[in-house]
């Protein structure tokens, strides 16, 4: 078992088989993607209540979706990096902080662009917004703190502590709709019931999910493949690598 | 289609500035991103090939032995 766990952490291994699953990941997610923005966009029903304003859900909520997803899964590599220090684990977190600090960003934006027309309001400091801001200063302090440390296993475990402690934050997120009255709606999916919304509109929301979700692990495996480059530059395998890859 | 016309479409019944500025802001970050990563790949293969043509090049110069017959260098 303890080989099979050295062979998955091995960066070498993780190498060869991104380079697989990257071509897969890209085009499934992107074609995902568009079928599902191109059907919301121009084919689903308008809502009876927000007009077509409502159309930015397809974008705001796959953004939101992953924003929270991704530091989730930090904060379960950030678990590994503490226990088992598995250097994987790390380059992980570090490759994939930007992007879910891009993520949050545009949910907050296309959330405050959203809320215009229909709160009459950018912004208000609600729970579910506050604490999706509060999301985004994490990662902006994941970014900080990694690049901040030079020594590779300080900045590895100062990270990893930070993301865990933030991790609280997630919760409060999820259920800030429930325990607060708050102007933002309720979810739109949840895994007990059936969506509130009909086929034409969850179906194209649901592609337009899934396809972010496979375009993001497209790109983080590119972003690890890089960080791998850079960290394992020593090793007789990268160096061939970059002989062979040229100028 | 949910709209009769283009023209329609793009207005979006007065909604289009708030719908298109969303998407637009998508598809524009997102797509920074991507380049933002690719030039940082492309940055760190060449300098590492700088690197390592410098260290073949230095390599040459000196020929140092890392360990012959007569003479091994324990590390």
């Amino acid at each position: 078992m303890w080989t099979l766990f050295h062979k998955f952490g091995s960066p070498k291994w993780f190498y060869g088989i991104a380079t697989r699953l990257m071509p897969w990941l890209l085009v499934i997610g992107l074609g995902l993607l568009l079928a599902g923005l191109v059907w919301g966009l121009a084919f689903a029903p308008k809502d009876y209540l927000q007009g077509n304003s409502y159309r930015i859900i397809f974008i705001h909520v796959p953004s939101a979706f992953l924003a929270q997803s991704i530091y989730i899964m930090m904060a379960v590599a950030a678990v590994v990096t503490l226990v088992w220090r598995m250097k994987l684990a790390d380059l992980f977190v570090q490759a994939v902080a930007p992007v879910g600090a891009v993520l949050t960003f545009l949910a907050l934006f296309t959330g405050a662009v959203w809320g215009k027309p229909t709160w009459g309001t950018w912004w208000i400091w609600d729970a579910r917004l506050t604490s999706m801001l509060i999301l985004l200063f994490l990662y902006f302090g994941a970014i900080v703190l990694g690049s901040a440390i030079s020594d590779e296993k300080a900045s590895a475990r100062a990270v990893a502590v930070l993301v865990l402690v933030g991790v609280v934050n997630i919760p409060i997120i999820k259920y800030s709709v429930e325990w607060w009255n708050t102007l933002h709606q309720p979810a739109t999916f949840k895994l007990t019931e059936k969506p509130s919304m009909p086929a034409e509109m969850w179906i194209p929301l649901l592609l337009s999910v899934l396809g972010l979700y496979l375009w993001f692990g497209w790109l983080a495996c590119y972003r690890m493949q890089t960080e791998i480059l850079q960290r394992e530059r020593r090793t007789r395998w990268v160096r061939e690598l970059v002989r062979a890859e040229g100028h | 289609m949910a709209f009769d016309s283009f023209s329609a479409f793009l207005a979006m019944e007065g909604h289009g500035p708030y719908v298109w500025t969303c998407y637009g802001a998508f598809v524009l970050i997102l797509t920074g991103l991507v380049m933002w990563s690719r030039g940082r790949r492309k940055a760190v293969i060449r300098e590492q090939h700088r690197l390592l043509k410098l260290e073949e090049t230095g390599a040459r110069e000196q020929a140092p032995a890392a360990a012959s017959f007569s003479r091994i260098h324990p590390s």
